[in-house]
Order: structure tokens, then C-alpha cells, then sequence
């Protein structure tokens, strides 16, 4: 088999996987007070690990500061005015294209 | 199921397959040359997960190697084990149907369906997720058949619409639960800035929601919003 479709083999396997694991082991029960407070952090904790990687991370995994930074920032002053978020996103996109653009 | 939940999750998750038809836009353009057209189209039907997508084709295309691009796919898919977790004492039902909740997990989705307490609303998950699926195969397939067209898809700040999604749903709705959430986030995200030059990428944010274990605290308020909303809290003991 070519390398190519073994890579889409190992990945639909892995991540079907990693996404039952969760539910399967654990589905349904109860779990203690205290468990549910870590959980319903999860999410926060998710969200702002994501906005940093996928805003400052470089091509080589070095941080970078670079366009993405004045389109996502642009986009939090959407945000804070009560914009959509249909309207933030356009505004990230615009500003990054825009500054790449005139930066070259 | 229920139906005004999954129909609820469908209009809250069109903005997000806007941004994910756009991102697998990109996706066609840059895996094509990689993994051939067929292959491409493949694992966007199947794997359906971008992250791990763009980070397997990225070290295959770099020369990495199988093993080196499955293993890139399992850590930048690692985040689904907590979030996984997270999701589990909501479902019901036998391990089959549990497992199938699973599989339509997607970050926002996800997050989207938190209900606070540590609550989630499965049947809007998957309404949410839906959206995304065709558009995240339809743009892949525009990926593949005008990457000639589109360029590099950096010129059109594609790369930039993830964040800016996160973002909102983090200012839009978890940061409103709560001073130990927006700790919590902060501590995230610095967790993550440190670890992203260290670290292979996807091991970053799994590190990072460690930061959740501050609800651990006595007294921590990680569940402000359900003793506001005391109905969403099922469990009253503690």
C-alpha cells in the first residue's frame, strides 16, 4: 500500500479511537463534585491553548508575532463591541490578508 | 434524540463550518501535491479532524516519514481524550451509541455544548458538528481542483479564522462563567506560549488544560454558572 493511504488509514483509526475513548470508558456514570468543577473548565482551558498556538505558533514551532496577531487581534476588539461571530472571523481574515499584502 | 437541541446546535455551528470550509479550502490546496488527490479527499471524509490533517500531511511532506506523521496526528488529536472525558457523564445509553457521541466531537462543537457545571447538551454537539462536515469535504474538494486558482491560501489570511473562532467562543461564552475561568484560561494559555517552542505541536494544548485542575481548589468557583442556573446541576451531593 502507498504511503498515502496508509497515512489515511492510521488516522482514521487513531483518531476514531481517541474520540470514543472518553465516552466509551466512562459514558454515563456519575462522576464526584469535584470531577465535574475540572471538567467544566476543560473548556476555557482548551479555547485559550488554541487561540495562542494557533495564533503565535511559527512554521517551525518557534513563537512568532506575525499578521495572524493583528487579524485575531482585530477581532477581539469585534468581540468587545458585541460584533457577530461571523464578523469577528471576517475581520481576522481581512486585516491578515491586508497586512500581508502591504508587508509582502 | 432531541430535536430542538440538534436543531439549536445546527444554527449555532453554520459560522463555525464557514471558517472550517475555508480551512479545508486550504487544506486541498496544500495536501494535494503531498498525498495525491484521491488520498486528500479521502481523510477529509474519514478523518474529518483539521488539525491532524494539516499536521500529518505538513511532516509527510517535509520527509518525516509514516510513523513520524501518524504519530504528529495522535498528539495533535490528544486533546479529544480530555474533552472526551469531559463529555462522558452526559451521555447515556450503551457503549456503541457513547462511542458515536465521540465521533462528532469537534473543538467547537464541543465547546459550544458546555452547559457549565461540567454539563454538556450531546444532542447539540452533534447538531453543531453537522454543518461542518459537508463543508469541510466540499472545501477540500474546491482545494484539490482549483489549488492552481487560490494561490497560497496564506495570502487570504485563511490561517487566521481559527483563532479569531476560538476567540469568540472563549470571550463569547466561557470567560462568562466565572473569575476561576478566566484564571484558568490565562494559566492555559501561558502554559502553551511556554511549551510551544519546546514541545512537538499538539502536546501544548493537551499540557495546557491541566490549568483546569484549579477547579480541584476548595472553594474554587468552576461551577458558578450552574449554582446560578441550580437546574443544570444534576448531582446536588458535595
Amino acid at each position: 500500500m502507498a504511503e498515502e493511504w496508509a497515512l489515511v488509514a492510521w488516522l482514521v483509526a487513531t483518531t476514531a479511537a481517541i474520540r470514543a475513548a472518553g465516552p466509551v470508558a466512562l459514558g454515563g456514570r456519575e462522576l464526584p463534585v469535584r470531577a465535574m468543577r475540572v471538567i467544566s473548565l476543560l473548556a476555557p482551558a482548551l479555547l485559550a491553548a488554541l487561540v495562542v498556538t494557533e495564533t503565535f505558533r511559527g512554521e517551525g514551532s518557534e513563537l512568532t508575532v506575525d499578521e495572524r496577531a493583528l487579524g485575531v487581534a482585530g477581532a477581539g476588539a469585534v468581540l468587545a463591541r458585541h460584533g457577530s461571530i461571523l464578523a469577528a472571523m471576517a475581520v481576522a481574515m481581512a486585516l491578515t490578508a491586508g497586512a500581508r499584502a502591504v508587508l509582502g | 434524540m432531541r430535536r430542538d437541541s440538534l436543531r439549536a446546535g445546527i444554527r449555532a455551528g453554520i459560522p463555525f463550518a464557514v471558517a472550517a470550509g475555508a480551512l479545508a479550502i486550504s487544506f486541498g490546496v496544500l495536501a494535494e501535491p503531498v498525498i495525491g488527490a484521491e488520498a486528500t479527499l479521502a481523510m477529509s471524509a474519514l478523518v474529518f479532524a483539521g488539525s491532524a490533517q494539516f499536521g500529518s500531511v505538513a511532516v509527510l511532506g517535509a520527509g518525516g516519514g509514516l510513523a513520524a506523521a501518524v504519530t504528529a496526528a495522535v498528539l495533535l488529536n490528544a486533546r479529544y481524550l480530555p474533552m472526551g472525558i469531559a463529555l462522558a457523564p452526559s451521555l447515556r445509553g450503551r457503549w456503541p451509541r457513547r462511542a458515536a457521541y465521540g465521533e462528532a466531537m469537534i473543538d467547537a462543537s464541543w465547546a459550544m455544548a458546555s452547559r457549565g457545571g461540567g454539563r454538556f447538551d450531546p444532542d447539540f454537539l452533534v447538531g453543531a458538528t453537522l454543518p461542518s462536515y459537508p463543508a469541510w469535504f466540499g472545501g477540500t474538494v474546491i482545494g484539490v481542483l482549483a489549488g492552481d486558482l487560490v494561490g497560497d491560501p496564506a495570502d487570504l489570511g485563511l490561517d487566521a479564522l481559527f483563532p479569531a473562532f476560538f476567540l469568540a467562543l472563549l470571550l463569547g461564552g466561557e470567560l462568562s462563567s466565572g473569575r476561576t475561568a478566566a484564571l484558568v484560561a490565562a494559566l492555559a494559555a501561558a502554559v502553551a506560549l511556554v511549551l510551544t517552542p519546546l514541545t512537538p505541536a499538539g502536546v501544548p494544548v493537551v499540557a495546557a488544560s491541566a490549568a483546569a485542575l484549579l477547579g480541584l481548589q476548595r472553594g474554587a468557583a468552576g461551577s458558578e454558572r450552574a449554582e446560578r442556573h441550580p437546574e443544570i446541576e444534576g448531582d446536588p451531593v458535595g
